[in-house]
């Protein structure tokens, strides 16, 4: 008789879910799902509320990129209610949205992914973890440590709270950058940009290398991609740009955010809370990992794939290694580890470009003589498992009336469910599994994470 | 010195919580090397709840000293979890204002679980229309619950998060061999360095998307009272500790008012009932207060506070 093998909880994930692998009676994989467990119900409880209100309520869909669902949340309301920003508050709120990145990139790779690479995927339990990378390297573990809370201060300090943001307000920022704090934040970009030149040098020198073969066969299928691009020339944006959803062939569509109707639709299977969005242009969604159609996927590796290039130079030559080793698209599911560093290199660069735009420091930082009316908003940005959409509509007063969102995980799930049972069947054979085994399925959904 | 085992679960939560955690900062490695054992913690440690591989058929979580727990209750699971952390817990901590009074998630009890399927499964612009999933998933509950509706808590950390300080704070003196660490039963305007005059301005109330005034190049305390200057400002009914033990309040530190991400001041509170005098004492008439229950009760609808508009 077959037997179901029940991962819960998925560990060094931020998020509830479970993973169930269903053996037959030879002991090889029939199935493999992974079960999205709660829905909080965001889009209902906003419904009523003032729009100026909700982007201080849906930073805490997520705990980790609390900054981006924020500022997605800021620009529908600020279309809502036909708000113009002032230059100064469309750069403070991307340049917070860089400052947000860079200990969240760190975070990832350190403390949640390292310990698969660093002491291996097969490392009993109790040392595959952050405590693990301390007794292992316990220099670097307390620089990283330190550089990620010096990250975290800054914007702290500047913004007012790093955790569930409050400053990015309807027509632009709350408080204008006084030019000692600019001094200061950009001393420290400056060393948290050279960390992660090292940090991108060391994970392609010294610990993706022992794992390509993993990498070549892991949770690995092809599909599409989506991510945001800079319209001017396809360069690799995070805050503020168009959609550019790429087939697994490299074809694309370019769409401003208000099309994203046209483009993206949402399944529901019945064991999953989570729904699943595919791309409404390649047919009906199809959950199959040998010929999967529909799934696209989102987050680090498809922002490298479906940009033309990266927008600062230090990133350029980074994509310039990645892809003559990789190509584009590529699709191996554990380079999405690497894609994050190449663009935390981004992130750090473009903070440093913003900190030296003479605007940063202006004073018109909010728009004025804002009034409540009835309109309706559709708000991306990037956030680090991939794009959010806020789609918004408000009455008269400006109280909510609608809010449809589809964020970073979501984009993710059929991907993730196809990585999983492709990992799992390749793994699990005739009965014979074990932790480091089904350590390995769940890296295929790590990757995917912030 | 042993080291204290410590779980931690998460719950109908965000993980803002567990980053807070590690926005302890630099003592943290410290503490992690020398002083705390964590036995099971699902954001950093492998542990299983149903054996390493899966087919153990009861949830179990290892014994352990201290248990830390974020996020309400808002699903069987959760509920069944939180038992578990109870029975092996000698100490159970509510990490976050989730944890201690529901916090946003909670403002979902105002509606049914119908109306909040409907919309997402069925009527949602993006959505095709489908069955609601109920395969290998566990039920919602009625409400989303604090923790202390379902079990005993011992030690309460609220905050959206909290600030790195009060976890500090109450895990050093747990360490200690303390056990009643408690923070300060005060408003957020006890430590709010503004100006109060206590008179209302000639303003009217206002909503966000009016800016307060102020002088950027001048300190908080040159700043007059936002609540004065009409901002719906929720300090007054609002937990003291955004700020940490030293810190002014954050919110405030950005320019903008309070919206209660503390919870209430002390236990059984009724900020609904509170502001409405807070308001009337600088001479606003509540009544003209919009969307009552979003503000005052968005981060507490948990202990009946937020009902069903139905």
């Amino acid at each position: 008789m077959g037997k179901t093998l029940n991962i819960a909880p998925i560990t060094r994930i931020e998020g509830h879910a479970s993973v169930a692998i269903h053996l037959d009676d030879t002991g090889n994989v029939s199935d493999a799902k992974m079960h999205v467990l709660s829905l909080r119900g965001f889009e209902q409880f906003v419904i009523g509320r003032p729009v100026e209100e909700v982007p201080r309520i849906v930073t805490r869909i997520c705990g980790i990129c609390p900054w981006q669902h924020h500022l997605a949340s800021n620009k529908a309301a600020d279309e809502c209610l036909g708000v113009e920003l002032p230059p100064t508050g469309r750069k403070l709120r991307e340049l917070c949205q860089m400052m947000a990145y860079i200990p969240d990139k760190i975070l990832h790779f350190y403390f949640l992914a390292a310990p698969d690479f660093v002491l291996g995927p097969d490392a009993d339990y109790s040392v595959r973890n952050v405590v693990g990378i301390i007794g292992a390297n316990p220099e670097l573990a307390k620089k990283v440590v330190h550089m990620r809370y010096k990250a975290q201060m800054m914007l702290e300090k500047f913004s007012g709270k790093v955790i569930h943001p409050i400053a990015g307000v309807v027509g632009g920022f709350s408080k204008p950058l006084l030019e000692e704090e600019r001094k200061e934040i950009l001393a420290g970009i400056q060393e948290l940009k050279d960390f992660s030149i090292f940090t991108i040098k060391f994970a392609r020198e010294e610990v993706f290398p022992k794992y390509l073969d993993a990498v070549k066969i892991l949770g690995v299928f092809p599909s599409g991609y989506l991510g945001t691009v800079r319209p001017s020339d396809g360069a690799l944006e995070l805050y503020d740009g168009e959609l550019r959803l790429m087939d697994q062939n490299g074809n694309y569509d370019q769409f401003k955010y208000s099309e994203y109707m046209d483009y993206i639709g949402e399944h529901t299977e019945p064991w999953s809370y989570l729904k699943f969005p595919y791309a409404k242009k390649w047919g009906q969604l199809k959950l199959d990992e040998n010929d999967p159609v529909g799934v696209y996927r989102a987050n680090t590796l498809a922002r490298i794939n479906v940009c033309d290039k990266m927008a600062t130079p230090l990133a350029q030559e980074e994509l310039d290694i990645f892809r003559k080793a990789f190509g584009r698209p590529t699709h191996l599911t554990l380079l999405y580890h690497w894609a994050r560093l190449i663009e935390l290199v981004q992130c750090c660069e473009r903070a440093e470009e913003l900190l030296n735009d003479p605007e940063i420091t202006g004073r018109e930082y909010r728009a004025k003589n804002i009034e409540p009316r009835a309109g309706e908003g559709v708000g991306c940005v990037e956030a680090a498992r991939g794009t959010l959409i806020h789609h918004y509509k408000t009455d008269d007063n400006g109280m909510v009336t609608m809010a449809n969102l589809i964020v970073g995980t979501t984009h993710n799930n059929a991907p993730m469910n196809l990585s999983v049972k492709q990992a799992a069947k390749a793994l699990i054979k005739d009965g014979k599994y074990d932790q480091g085994i089904l350590n390995r399925v769940e890296m295929a959904i790590r990757a995917y994470d912030p | 010195m042993t080291k204290v085992t410590v779980a931690e679960e998460w719950l109908n939560a965000c993980a803002g919580c567990e980053i807070a955690i590690l926005n302890v900062g630099d003592v943290l490695v410290d503490l992690l090397v020398n002083n705390l054992d964590f036995v099971h913690i699902p954001v950093i440690l492998d542990k299983k709840y149903f054996g390493q591989t899966g087919e153990e058929k009861e949830l179990s979580i290892p014994e352990a000293v201290v248990g830390i727990v974020s996020g309400g209750v808002r699903n069987e699971e959760h509920k069944e979890v939180l038992l578990e952390m109870r029975k092996k817990c000698q100490i159970l901590i509510a990490l976050g204002t989730c944890a201690t009074d529901g916090g946003i998630p909670a403002m979902i009890n105002m509606y049914t679980e119908e109306e909040l399927k409907q919309f997402y499964y069925k009527d949602s612009p993006t959505t095709d229309p489908a069955e609601y999933p109920t395969e290998h998933i566990p039920p919602l509950l009625d409400n989303c619950y604090a923790l202390d509706e379902i079990v005993k808590v011992d030690l309460s950390l609220p905050g959206c998060p909290p600030h790195p300080d009060w976890i500090a704070g109450a895990i050093l003196s747990l360490l200690d061999g303390k056990t009643d660490y408690k923070m300060p039963e005060r408003s957020v305007c006890d430590a709010c360095p503004t100006i109060r005059e206590y008179k209302k301005s000639m303003a009217d109330i206002k909503r966000l998307y009016y800016e307060a005034e102020f002088d950027p190049e001048k300190p908080l305390s040159d700043m007059r009272c936002l609540l004065e200057q009409g901002l719906m400002c929720l300090g007054p009914v609002t937990h003291v500790g955004c700020g940490g033990t030293k810190g002014a309040p954050r919110c405030i530190s950005a320019r903008v008012p309070c919206r209660g991400c503390y919870g209430p001041i002390r236990k059984g509170a009724k900020p609904l009932v509170d502001y409405m005098g807070a308001m009337a004492s600088v001479g606003f008439d509540p009544a003209k207060m919009p969307d009552r229950r979003g503000y005052l009760a968005r981060f507490a609808g948990a202990h009946g506070v937020l009902k069903k508009i139905g």
